[in-house]
């Protein structure tokens, strides 16, 4: 009975990653359990609903965070399928710890934007604005991601900012913004986009000098493999570029 | 300055209609079943409780009269001591009797000396430092009667003053409650149940039932001529002041008894009118009290005939009604009437 | 004969119920194992290092300074509270005691938007403070107090309401009878014989004061000597740095334990 037992999910398994092997939409059966960073909530809440639209019987389940939190979850073995972060940095971390079953890959690229409530109360113009101890500024904490690319793009435009607050993620900055209590704050291009007309994004050049890959990877302890692979390739194909152009991200 | 008060509450179902007079230096007992109305009566003249019509008056001042005058507790000159006193726990004896002197602005050393003054009073000065839960209960009482004399009130209201306690201490503690009260000049108003406390403590008594005062007079008054089965009950008891010497005691108003427990000095002497028996002659044996007593009336209750009875002292008896056959029984008539001396209690008073 | 007598007794006041031991024992160790779990990963080699930097202080001050204020301001704005709801004649009782404890059950980052929506610079209040007065409160310590108070507040009220409730309101009416006004009477009978319950509402709302996180990192910010306080530190080193949370972590559980502790013996067992 046991030999049999054996036999058949010998079987079974081999099956899967034959098939798996061969072609890109087959997925295996169940959930895939996506951990990504707080910043590609609603893109990748789409692309999850693309993608199970394109594979009947896959449910994709999402765990939104600080990319920093999100990997320490993974390290301490939260039961996840893909890591999707917002930087290398701490996509690193997880390599390191050889929690990835492939390569990293940079799916997407963001850049950060000045944002301002609307209207622009303040006459926010440029980065230099930053530096004025009478504006209310909110920026990302030195580290979360988004504080470290808008480290980089004041340490290039030689401007030491006087924040009022330094936020635990990009979107409790975008909040602040929103609500209009602060003047201006840096954020990704992508947030000014889903924040609407309440927000208004003003670009500023060394942007070009902040930008931030997105790496993503299937990782080794994945409860589906199969699954995780399918959905990785999925955000990297065409469609899967479209929606987060479309959302105001880069390609890599 | 005469207390006038016609107290009219009306809660829910119930209702209090009472109307009470109390005089300088007087003590009005109002006695009454539970329920009765006798704390809402207390609770009103305290101002704790809004009257709903009527008035209370004290001389001129108004101190109640719905719906256009209300003046509350802490504007009105009285001092009350609880059933379980409400002693302070946080504060000392000493502090507890002196609060009320704060509370009206007296500075604090003098308030307190003031409160050692009545302390000593009571009795107590040995534990003016003590928290009210080491006092025993006899002690408590004396504080908080303290504590309600201090400020020197108008009217002194005791609500059922010595209910809690045990009672051995309730004799001692009843005689100086009645000296402290003798002493009091002011108007004092003490709700009870209990008939002795009322007949021994007061000049005056106002039986309330349902609300409503059935019957007012002084205590012997209210003992001869009982109005309702209810008060006969309740006050259905043969009082006598007096002077013991052991077992003797000399009545105040002429006549002697024997009593069991010997005593010394001034006392109460208490028995129920069941403990009388009536003899067409003198009786012979046990009875120790015997004395000459002429009818002077007899009325019928529900299980029992009372007898008044003229005589020195006069004395009530509730016989039974084949008793009253036997006997003749006919105002005018002349008897014996006998009390056991074990049935006599004498209390110091 | 006495054997048995001995045995008895023995038995009457030796053995405790198992079916209260053993969920007692259970739930100790349900708070107690995550605390050791935070001890023993600890870094203590770089422990006194990391414990001594400037960072670190500056967010312990902030914290116990921000926890005291937010502490006072219940005090004074709860105690009161907790009275009207336990003595006070106002119709709607049960609503108002309900709607005191929305804190309770409000994340605390609703919360923190809550108070932004009515406090902050375009809020319902204010905006009337910032163009009357020049006042905003986002991004100051004051934001963090009023938002630690915000929150722990409920803690203060729910246990100054039951203590106030559980006590004999005849004590005022004889308070009353001497002369005192309700104000007096409130403040030298009924407040000194709810003082147990008053110390513990308080030790519970300065604790809850010190652990709070959403409210605050919501409306007042973060930024470091002005509203970073111990929690928020933690949370943002987490990002970075596991082993310098786990050390905050350790200072402000050893300090909140100490300082609790303090207060029990002071006040709590104290007295009686």
């Amino acid at each position: 009975m046991r030999a049999w037992a054996l036999a058949a999910l010998l079987v079974v398994a081999g099956c899967g990653a034959a098939e798996s092997g061969g072609a890109a939409d087959t997925t295996g059966d169940g959930r895939v359990t996506v951990f990504a960073a707080a910043s590609l909530t609603e893109v990748f809440t789409r692309l999850g609903e693309d993608f199970e639209a394109a594979h009947p019987g896959v449910e994709v389940v999402f765990n939104f965070g600080g990319s920093s939190a999100l990997a320490q979850q993974i390290g301490q073995g939260a039961p996840a399928d893909v890591f999707a972060s917002a930087s290398p940095a701490t996509m690193a971390q997880v390599v390191d710890a050889g929690g990835t079953a492939a390569e990293p890959v940079a799916f997407a690229r963001n850049r950060l934007e000045i944002a301002v409530p609307a209207g622009n109360p303040a006459g926010i113009t440029g980065l230099a604005d930053f530096a004025d101890a009478d504006a209310k500024i909110a920026l990302c904490a030195g580290q979360v991601p988004c504080g470290a690319a808008a480290k980089r793009a004041f340490d290039a435009a030689g401007v030491t900012p006087r924040p009022d607050t330094l936020e635990q993620d990009v979107k409790a900055v975008l909040t602040k913004v929103r609500l209009g209590e602060v003047d201006a704050a840096l954020v990704y291009r992508t947030d000014v986009r889903s924040a609407g007309g309440e927000v208004e994004g003003i670009g500023f050049p060394e942007a070009d000098l902040a930008v931030n890959d997105y790496p993503i990877a299937p990782l080794a302890k994945a409860g589906n493999a199969a699954g995780a692979r399918a959905f990785v390739e999925y955000v990297r194909s065409d469609r899967g570029q479209a929606v987060l152009a479309e959302a105001g991200f880069e390609a890599p | 300055m005469t207390l006038h008060a016609d107290l009219r509450v009306a809660r829910g179902v119930f209702r209090l209609d009472a109307e009470l007079v109390v005089e300088p230096g007087e003590v009005v007992a109002v006695l009454g079943p539970n329920g009765a109305g006798k704390s809402t009566a207390l609770r009103a003249l305290a101002g704790l409780l809004p009257l709903t019509g009527g008035h209370i008056r004290l001389g001129d001042e108004v101190w109640d009269a719905p719906p256009d005058a209300f003046r509350p507790a802490e504007r009105r000159p009285i001092g009350v001591v609880f059933q379980d006193y409400l002693l302070f726990a946080h504060l000392s004896a000493l502090e507890n009797v002196a609060f009320g002197l704060r509370a009206r602005g007296v500075p604090r050393a003098v308030a307190r000396e003031e409160a050692a003054r009545w302390l000593d009073r009571v009795g107590l000065a040995a534990h003016a430092r003590a928290k009210p839960r080491t006092l025993s209960g006899g002690q408590a009482q004396r504080v908080a009667l303290a504590r309600a004399l201090a400020t020197e009130p108008e009217l002194l209201l005791l609500d059922e003053p010595l209910a809690a306690l045990d009672a051995a201490t309730r004799l001692h503690v009843r005689a100086e409650l009645g000296r402290h009260l003798r002493d009091y000049p002011g108007h004092t108003l003490l709700v009870t149940h209990d008939p002795l406390d009322a007949m021994v403590l007061a000049d005056r008594l106002v039986v309330l039932e349902h609300g409503e005062v059935v019957q007012q007079g002084t205590p012997t008054e209210v003992a001869r001529r009982p109005r309702t089965d209810y008060v006969a009950d309740l006050v259905g008891l043969n009082l006598y002041r007096g002077t013991a010497r052991g077992t003797s005691v000399a009545l105040d108003g002429g006549g002697e008894f024997t009593v069991a427990a010997p005593a010394t000095g001034p006392v109460h002497v208490v028995f129920p009118p069941t403990a009388v028996s009536l003899h067409p002659d003198r009786p012979t044996g046990s009875p120790r009290n015997a004395w000459r007593v002429t009818v002077a009336g007899i009325e019928q209750h529900a299980h029992t005939t009372r007898v008044r009875l003229d005589g020195v002292p006069p004395v009530l008896a509730d016989i039974t009604t084949a008793t009253v056959a036997d006997l003749r029984l006919q105002p005018g008539a002349g008897l014996w009437a006998a009390v056991k001396a074990t049935e006599v209690h004498a209390y110091p008073s | 004969m006495t054997s048995i007598a001995h045995r008895k007794r023995r038995r009457a006041t030796g053995r405790l119920p198992v079916v209260l031991v053993l969920p007692a024992v259970l739930g100790l160790a349900f708070l107690l194992v995550p605390l050791v779990g935070l001890l023993v990963r600890a870094p203590w080699g770089t422990l006194p290092s990391r414990l001594f930097s400037a960072s670190v202080g500056e967010a312990l001050r902030l914290s116990l300074l921000c926890a005291s204020l937010a502490t006072v301001l219940c005090l004074v704005l709860g105690v009161p509270l907790a009275w009207l709801l336990a003595r006070g004649d106002v119709p709607g009782r049960g609503v108002l005691r309900a709607l005191v404890t929305v804190p309770l059950v409000l994340p605390p980052v609703v919360g923190g938007v809550a108070l932004l929506f009515v406090l902050g610079r375009r809020g319902l209040v204010g905006q009337y403070l910032d163009a009357w007065f020049g006042v905003s409160l986002p991004f100051t310590t004051a934001g963090v107090v009023l938002a630690e108070a915000f929150v722990a507040m409920p803690f203060l009220v729910i246990s100054v309401e039951g203590a106030l409730r559980a006590a004999d309101p005849r004590y005022e009416e004889a308070a009353a009878t001497l002369g005192a006004s309700r104000w007096l009477a409130f403040r030298r009978v009924t407040l000194p014989s709810i003082l147990p319950g008053v110390v513990a509402g308080t030790v519970l709302c300065w604790a809850r004061a010190l652990g709070e996180f959403g409210a605050t990192i919501t409306f007042a910010g973060n930024f470091p000597g002005e509203t970073t306080t111990m929690p928020l530190a933690v949370y943002l080193a987490l990002e970075t740095d596991p082993d310098a949370a786990i050390v905050l972590s350790v200072v402000l559980l050893l300090v909140s334990v100490g300082v609790l502790a303090a207060l029990r013996d002071r006040w709590i067992s104290g007295p009686s």
